[in-house]
């Protein structure tokens, strides 16, 4: 059994017929060929996978494609501008080298982008509560922690464009 | 990983979910949030023939003050239990209990009903539903019932909710007294409790407990010290009171019985 799926990815609208049991963070990867959000632990644990659905953050390996039918859903890839400007979230991990192997980066993104957006100037207390969800096993947390604290410092980011070295 | 091959029926409304329900019986399970229900599906512990999915019956979601109640519905995301300023004024335990659950995504997803029907005697909101002396109202074929929270939790992952029914709403008594709190011990912030307890003081006061038996339960003899006015230790003392804690990978019973003393206090004195 199949059943038609559309969903708008980071303004985009995809209309697919999959398995009813094809999990949200699969429909992104290889129905839409988005791979920027990643599968980390596939059991709810490890935040990797984080999106934003309806502007929350939730686990995509624990949803189904088909619960996001008829929703709005960002990935990582709809974090940047049009032009290629990072979002301040993105400048910050940048800045601050929030990131090692880079595999739990897509998922702490899209964390720390629903956090800031209902608490813009979090304490650090607060960024730790709220990237509970996230693991990362290379930083330590506290080059992750300075990310956010810089992205809520700075919230018009550096427009520096992609590719480009600064 | 994935879950097996299931059908999917989504549901407008209470009506429609419980007409498939009707149709399906016990191949059917109803789909909420998802954050009990997937994780099992996946691990292929459960593995239903039909999903229906009740997520968009966007009237089972509401906090609304009834005078000497609040009523929840059952698809009110604990993200919303946590922030409402209903329920900060009026069942703080409550509001608190569930800024514990899991973390933001889990409490972005999960629902009170979905957690409560799940029966997880290792769940947080349990503990707080049996302490604030809660009533449930299931809806079946025949039209709404309701039951107390201590008649609700049946065994292992069992509630009185049946196969042809929907937990539709939690009606909650609201409290006027000072004393409550939360506590739970775990490993990592997300994990589960390997001990926890939820307590509320006042003329009836009630004391969840998480993971100390085979479902959530409710610590009887150390809310009888509590209401005699007895101390917090004394009444820290018999958390463990009757209670029979499992022995797992994370803590053997006497552990458990320890901890549930330790928190108890806790949860008084803080």
């Amino acid at each position: 059994m199949s059943y038609p799926t559309s969903m708008t990815i980071n303004g985009t609208n995809y209309a697919k017929s999959v398995d009813p049991r094809t999990l949200l963070v699969h429909f992104i990867r290889e129905e839409c060929g988005l791979t920027g959000t990643h599968v980390g632990c596939d059991t709810s644990n490890c935040g990797a996978c984080t999106v934003l659905l309806d502007g929350d953050a939730v686990k995509s390996c624990t949803v189904l494609a088909v619960q996001a039918n008829n929703h709005k859903v960002t990935t990582v890839e709809g974090l940047a501008s049009e032009d290629g400007a990072f979002s301040p979230v993105q400048e910050g991990f940048r800045q601050e080298h929030g990131l090692q192997c880079g595999y739990c980066t897509p998922g702490m993104l899209m964390a720390a982008t629903a956090l800031l957006k209902e608490i813009p100037k979090p304490t650090e207390e607060e960024i730790r509560q709220n990237l509970e969800g996230n693991l990362c096993r290379c930083t330590g947390y506290e080059m992750i922690v300075r990310s956010v604290q810089w992205a809520a410092d700075n919230p018009d980011g550096v427009p520096v464009a992609i590719g480009e070295s600064s | 990983m994935i879950p097996a091959k299931f059908d999917y029926k989504p549901a407008e409304s209470k009506e429609e979910a419980l007409s498939l329900l009707a149709e399906y019986g016990d191949d059917a399970k109803l789909l909420a949030g998802g954050h009990s229900l997937l994780p099992l599906m996946k691990l292929r512990l459960a593995t239903p023939e039909v999903v229906v999915d009740i997520g968009s019956v966007d009237d089972l979601s509401y906090i609304t003050d009834k005078g000497d109640v609040i009523a929840i519905g059952a698809l009110t995301k604990h993200r919303q239990v946590e922030q409402s300023d209903i329920l900060k004024e009026h069942v703080p335990l409550l509001a608190h209990t569930a800024s514990h659950v899991g973390d933001p995504q889990v409490r972005n997803r999960g629902t009170i009903g979905g957690s409560l029907c799940h029966g997880d005697p290792a769940s947080d909101l349990p503990a707080a539903i049996l302490a604030t002396r809660a009533t449930l109202v299931i809806s079946g074929p025949s039209g709404d019932r309701t039951v107390t929270s201590d008649d609700f939790f049946t065994d292992f992952w069992e509630t009185e909710v049946n196969e042809d029914e929907l937990l539709t709403e939690i009606l909650i008594p609201k409290y006027t007294g000072e004393k409550w709190g939360f506590e739970k011990f775990n490993r990592r912030a997300q994990d589960w409790a390997i001990v926890g307890c939820a307590v509320q003081g006042g003329d009836n006061p009630g004391i969840g407990m998480v993971n100390m038996g085979s479902t959530p339960v409710r610590a009887a003899e150390a809310e009888n010290a509590l209401r005699s006015g007895s101390s917090s230790e004394e009444v820290a003392g018999l958390a463990d009171s009757g209670l029979t804690p499992p022995t797992d990978i994370h803590g053997n019973e006497s552990y458990r019985r320890h901890l549930a003393k330790i928190l108890v206090q806790r949860a008084l004195d803080n």
